[in-house]
């Protein structure tokens, strides 16, 4: 006679996840592989193309143009601080390993970018489209990366495009999160102006709430990139190269000053773009009162062409 | 000034906040109050009832406490808040059922609002922010700077165009809010408690501004406040809200005369009656003793009056006379008109009170008020001056 506890139902009562997942999984790459081989396409496109041109810069007039970049977003500050910390990145030998890095970010960026502020907006003007994505979003960010890495590699194959893709699961999530509270955030008394001087939906969106929203939703950028950055080094597992895989190479070796050098470069890009996009978001800020093309070295061109022709 | 027709007729109109408002609406109907409602349905009556109309060029001020439902009713107006029941006619056309596109017109022509809290955009500049409602219209980008050039301009702002709102004073924010009302033109301008959130120097000078701005270009202004001084001073009539109703509607003379209510009544309490009344309204056209002279003297009655007043034929003020001693009988003409006090005063029917309260005070007589063509219209004695000023 089988004892039947009522106290622990759970010896009869189970849902066989596991095998649920396997069987779908199976059924999906046998039959799907065409679909999963597409979706890797546009990110293949934007993965050639931002990584053959960061490995085409050269080292210094790279560092150079960044310093401009800095510059021009945050001050003469920010440009000295750029050059450093890229000189720093090349004289500890990882330059190509980081451009290698650096691209996979930005390909990741520009998808999380092109998905993730829509569904933001989305998610803000809907209270049932919120619903739904919360939880979707949720489970990105806490499901261990480690579970979705071999079905990825299943159904993508191995290599930088389906790292791209984990890392886009990964860091998608407070770009929509940050995106739609920015939108929500838009006081009251603004949107009630907007309506009372006329303005249609499509207005209200592009005059009034995403230029408000712009320093929340670049603080979400940068969140973006930094969880990219962090999730490149789990990605180096399926063979995503880069400053990741120098790491993973190190402790599969525990050879710590590979290890090192390549964390030490993760941290030094990490400490770059985050410099640059928090800038970013505070030139949106209310606050500045000139214009991009007043300050920077674009003034420094502007104002010199303009001493010129004054003459 | 005010021309008669009206530009905008209010009619029965209900709002009601909540899930259900037909079934609100169902006992309303039947007889339910507000509180009766709110404890069965749970829904909230902002506004009950409301009719009335505004005249082209006008200023009418809306009043009330807050909560009284003044704020729900001007939002009702451009259909920010949508009316549960009733009509609202601009121009003889009702605008509750307009579609989207009209009612995007009806804001972008014919209404535009001011608000408490400025409500600028914090990312334009101040001319982009008074260019605002044109760019929305479509208007081209060199025509619309012009126009908000214009009215920034007109509010006293022309120099500050590329400034942006957060290096503005509280009341040159507003100032930039109402230039941003004003650059679309509107035929009616909605004012929510536009200058309350200013201190009480800027709030006297924002609206100086306004009654010169009024005096400038007639439009049609609807003005919420909370302050009656204010009321007072800028508006033409005022509608006292209490309760999400509509409790009077006149010139603040009139509703201080005849409060509807108590709720009025003590609301016009610590008014200060001098600022509201003129002196027209407090002679009273029996006081006084009026001697005609016209070639003969008509009796009167010296027994009882220290002073008569000489009217000539069309009722113009010719003198006054100390009638003690004198006899109707044993009087002529000639001997009345050198009797008179030597350049006597006189104030005119529409000068506020506050501003003759000197001349009654000095004068030996009662002081004579007229018309500003010279017709007489009664005394203001310091008697009288004092039981007006005393209303409480």
């Amino acid at each position: 006679m089988i004892e039947v506890s009522l106290l622990d139902p759970f010896d009869y009562l189970s849902i066989p996840l596991g095998e649920w997942v396997e069987a779908i999984l199976q059924y999906l790459v046998q039959n799907f592989r065409g679909f999963f081989r597409a979706i890797r396409w546009p990110i293949d496109q934007v993965l050639d193309v931002s990584e053959t041109i960061l490995k085409s810069i050269p080292p210094l007039i790279g560092i150079i143009l960044s310093s401009l970049l800095g510059w021009q977003l945050a001050g003469k500050k920010m440009g000295v601080f750029c050059a450093i910390t890229l000189f720093f990145l090349g004289m500890i030998g990882v330059w190509s390993e980081s451009m290698t890095t650096l691209s996979l970010v930005l390909t990741s960026l520009f998808f999380c970018v092109v998905i993730g502020v829509p569904l933001g907006i989305l998610s803000a003007r809907s209270d049932r489209i919120e619903k739904i994505v919360r939880p979707i979003l949720d489970a990105m960010q806490t499901l261990p990366a480690f579970v979705y890495l071999v079905p990825v590699v299943m159904l993508f194959g191995i290599g930088n495009v389906p790292g791209v893709l984990v890392t886009i699961v990964f860091a998608l999530p407070p770009l929509v999160r940050l995106t739609n509270l920015g939108i929500r955030q838009v006081p009251e008394d603004k949107i009630e102006a907007a309506r009372a001087f006329g303005c249609t939906p499509r207005q209200m969106l592009f005059k009034v709430q995403l230029p408000l929203a712009t320093p929340t939703i670049m603080a979400g950028v940068n969140q973006t990139l930094m969880l990219s950055l962090s999730m490149v080094v789990i990605a180096s597992m399926i063979s995503v190269g880069g400053l990741g895989q120098m790491v993973l190479r190190g402790i599969g070796r525990l050879d710590m000053g590979l290890a090192t050098v390549g964390g030490v470069g993760l941290v030094l890009l990490a400490i770059f773009l985050d410099r640059l996009t928090q800038a970013m978001g505070e030139r949106t800020d209310a606050s500045n009162t000139l214009h991009w093309y007043e300050t920077g070295p674009v003034g420094f061109v502007v104002r010199a062409y303009r001493g010129i022709q004054a003459k | 000034m005010t021309d008669t027709t009206d530009i905008l007729s209010i009619r029965n109109v209900y709002k009601v906040f909540g899930e259900q408002p037909d079934t609100a609406m169902q006992m309303l109907r039947n007889g339910a109050t507000k509180d009766e409602i709110f404890e069965k349905t749970g829904q909230t009556v902002g506004v009950f009832d409301a009719s009335f109309s505004v005249k082209k060029g006008e200023i009418f001020v809306i009043m009330g406490l807050s909560g009284s439902g003044k704020s729900t009713m001007v939002r009702l107006l451009n259909r920010l808040i949508e009316p549960t029941a009733g009509t609202i006619e601009l121009n003889g056309k009702d605008i509750t059922g307009l579609g989207d596109a009209d009612l995007l017109d009806v804001r972008r022509k014919e209404m535009s609002m001011v608000f408490q809290s400025f409500a600028l955009m914090p990312h334009m500049s101040v001319l982009e922010n008074a260019a605002f409602g044109l760019e929305i219209s479509g208007v081209d980008k060199k025509e619309r700077n012009r126009r908000a050039q214009e009215a920034l301009e007109q509010v006293g702002l022309g120099e500050h165009g590329a400034s942006y709102p957060h290096q503005l004073s509280g009341g040159m924010q507003q100032r930039v809010g109402l230039a941003r009302a004003l650059t679309n033109d509107p035929t009616i301008l909605l004012m929510d408690e536009a200058f309350s959130a200013l201190d009480p120097l800027i709030r006297y000078e924002m609206q100086g501004e306004l009654i010169r701005l009024q005096k400038e270009q007639e439009r049609t202004i609807i003005f919420i406040s909370h302050d009656l001084d204010e009321a007072i001073r800028i508006g033409d009539r005022i509608a006292i809200m209490e309760g999400g109703r509509v409790v009077q509607i006149g010139t603040p003379e009139e509703i201080m005369r005849n409060p509807a209510d108590d709720y009025v009544e003590t609301f016009f309490k610590g008014v200060d009656v001098s600022k509201i009344l003129k002196a027209g309204d407090v002679a009273c056209p029996t006081s006084g003793c009026t001697i005609r002279i016209n070639g003969s003297v008509q009796p009167f009655d010296s027994a009882n009056n220290d002073f008569g007043y000489l009217l000539d034929n069309s009722d113009k003020l010719q003198g006054i006379v100390p009638l003690t001693g004198l006899d109707a009988a044993q009087t002529n003409v000639d001997h009345l008109m050198q009797q008179r006090v030597d350049q006597h005063a006189a104030v005119y029917s529409d000068d506020m009170v506050k501003d003759i309260v000197k001349k009654v005070a000095n004068a030996e007589y009662p002081v004579p008020v007229i018309e500003r063509n010279g017709t007489f219209c009664g005394v203001i004695s310091k008697d009288r001056l004092l039981q007006t000023l005393s209303h409480t």
